[in-house]
């Protein structure tokens, strides 16, 4: 099959490699038909990720139809159209009984600092990831989702990880009505940031980038007010000029470990991997927040160490928190969303691109080339889904009548 | 664009305590301004003033959010197994943290470790995740890992094409000027490599001819 291929920091590309195969009875084997490229990604494409492997297939947001299933599988189907949730989890465990389905910890044998991602290093488990043509997805009962037949599939590929992560940035931001909420990123996670902090009552909405192209971007979709860090001095002082000296009530961190905006800290985050990424935001966003604030981060950082300022939490008595996104117990609300037309995923997808070009497409997204925002790779047999459930209409309809 | 300054200047309009431009209690030089009356206190928009907000307030209600409480028991939303996983069969070398018990029932199989690489991952898995040697250890196999896959390539007889993978096709397509200034930054610096170690070279030439014209005088 066809398949993105890391050969190192800054190169990928399309690659022949064997088609995955069912190792366990609760396994499927899914034929990808849209897979995006997460800003997450893009930590691994630049070799920031320790134990991310030269042949490894990334991509953790993917859609597909099931081409085959293991003897254990009872609920999902050949041929049934599915999301996957990014994080990939047993929905046994101490953990998942607690719908933490992102701390998982029967899935990921190479590590307990993370739970298990699709296609997101050795250190999130070793599982080859959706930018391929099919892909192996464990506990298929548990996981996937059937795709409900009036949600467009750009926006369930989007349900698979960048909207449930916006939506609970602002859900662990734990936002009261009125609330000033400051989201630090205007990439796709921090777009749908700001979009949930609307929905859960906000007063206010920030954004805060560097990209002129994504501010204008956020400003007409989500509908809030937008800074360009490159044009502010210091941003803590900023953000309390702009909130009658209190500080927001909300600060979000929706970049992680590539943050621009602080030349010491890129230096040793990023450059020479001092610490575990640069932590300008969080930074920021502990000290741009109100005293007795809240602080929600989901942007990703290493598994090392960061300097950030704790003792400024504390003497503020702020609450962080943190987490990977429990994709599936926010799917159904989610998907009501989009079904009164509250929010519209789709809208932020800018660049459909052949797997075949995944090298370019990498380069594009990571550069920030062509105003881009969020790519979505198109597999060479992703059309054969419409045969197939055409196919398989066919047949239901004559068994039918 | 609007940017920073509008907004700030948006925000200075409709504040009653300050010009926010200055501190509190700082002087502008046209007497004291930004005194601060009264407490400091955030100011909250009214319903009727959020109203034009697409989905505004649709989960204000906490029973709205899945995610609150952070934690609950039983689960929802999942065809949850009464079970843990029947053990998944290993069949390639998996390597395993320290922080656990053994093998998770469920495991990714793809690029097990090998050569050089996969000694040094062998090795930094002996050490816990709590031991950051663990973590640098795992970045260096990750760099030689690259050369491995270098020379994966050449024993396949393929030449990988370094340019292609980083995107080059994409960068000339939209970024011709920047790729340009690339190439000059790379040219610049190489020639000046080349100068250098060409002077060097001289230099070396003439400290000989010199130490050996010394010598025979």
């Amino acid at each position: 099959m066809l398949a993105m291929n890391y050969r190192g920091p800054y190169r990928v590309r399309a690659d022949h490699k064997p088609d995955p195969v069912i190792e366990h009875p609760g396994d499927a084997i899914v034929r990808v038909t849209r897979a995006c490229i997460c800003g997450s990604d893009l930590h691994l494409y630049h070799g920031l990720v320790p134990d991310t492997r030269v042949g490894h297939t990334f991509g953790h947001e993917f859609i597909g139809v099931v081409e085959e299933v293991g003897s254990g599988v009872q609920k999902l189907k050949v041929g049934d159209k599915v999301l996957v949730p990014f994080n990939l989890f047993c929905g046994s465990c101490f953990f998942c009984q607690h719908e933490l389905y992102g701390n998982c910890h029967n899935t990921n044998a190479q590590a307990t600092a993370v739970g298990a991602i699709y296609g997101y290093s050795h250190t999130a488990g070793g599982y080859d990831g959706g930018q391929a043509e099919y892909v192996r997805v464990p506990m298929a009962d548990v996981g996937p989702m059937v795709i409900p037949d009036d949600i467009h599939d750009d926006d369930a590929v989007l349900m698979t990880d960048a909207l449930p992560t916006g939506y609970q940035a602002a859900e662990m931001g734990d936002i009261q009505e009125g609330d000033t909420v400051v989201v630090f990123g205007a990439g796709p996670v921090g777009i749908f940031a700001a979009k949930s902090a609307w929905l859960m009552g906000a007063g206010r909405v920030i954004v805060v980038d560097e990209v002129e192209y994504r501010l204008e971007f956020v400003k007409r979709y989500a509908q809030c007010e937008v800074v360009n860090f490159k044009e502010v001095k210091d941003m803590a002082l900023h953000i309390k000029k702009m909130t009658d000296w209190m500080g927001a009530d909300v600060c979000i961190d929706a970049v992680g470990c590539e943050a621009a905006g602080n030349t010491m800290q890129t230096i040793t985050g990023v450059y020479t991997m001092m610490q575990a990424g640069a932590a300008t935001v969080l930074h920021w966003c502990i000290n741009s927040v109100r005293k007795g604030g809240n602080v929600s981060i989901v942007g990703v950082y290493g598994p090392t160490f960061n300097a950030v300022p704790i003792g400024n939490a504390l003497n503020k008595g702020l609450t962080l928190r943190m987490n990977q996104a429990s994709v599936r117990r926010h799917l159904p609300r989610l998907i009501e969303h989009i079904r009164a037309g509250r929010i519209d995923p789709k809208a932020i997808i800018t660049h459909r691109v052949p797997l075949e070009e995944v090298a370019d497409a990498y380069h594009i997204f990571s550069s920030k080339l062509d105003n881009c925002i969020k790519t979505v790779l198109i597999p060479p047999r992703a059309n054969e889904v419409r045969a197939v459930k055409a196919s398989t209409q066919a047949a239901i309809g004559n068994g039918a009548h | 664009m609007e940017t920073s300054k509008e907004t700030v200047k948006d925000v200075v309009s409709g504040n009653d305590q300050h010009d926010g431009q200055h501190a509190p209690g700082e002087h502008d030089g046209h007497g004291h301004v930004g005194h601060v009356h009264g407490a400091i206190a955030p100011r909250r928009p009214t319903r009727d003033q959020l109203q034009h907000i697409q989905g505004w307030g649709a989960d204000l209600d906490r029973k709205n959010r899945p995610g609150v409480p952070m934690e609950r028991t039983p689960p929802r939303f999942i065809n949850a197994p009464e079970h843990d996983p029947v053990p998944q069969q290993q069949n390639v070398e998996v390597l395993v943290s320290t922080e656990r018990p053994g093998r998770t029932p469920l495991f990714g199989t793809v690029q097990p470790p090998s050569g050089l690489s996969g000694m040094i991952r062998r090795g930094a898995f002996k050490l816990s995740e709590n031991d950051v040697r663990h973590w640098l250890l795992l970045i260096l196999a990750d760099r030689v890992n690259v050369v491995e896959g270098i020379g994966q390539d050449l024993a396949q007889g393929r030449i990988p094409n370094v340019l292609g993978e980083m995107g080059i096709k994409a960068e000339l397509k939209h970024n011709p000027a920047g790729l340009a200034k690339k190439v000059a930054i790379g040219a610049a610096v190489i020639g000046a490599a080349v100068y250098l170690m060409k002077r060097r070279d001289e230099d070396d030439e003439r400290a000989r001819y010199r130490h050996h014209r010394n010598r025979y005088r």
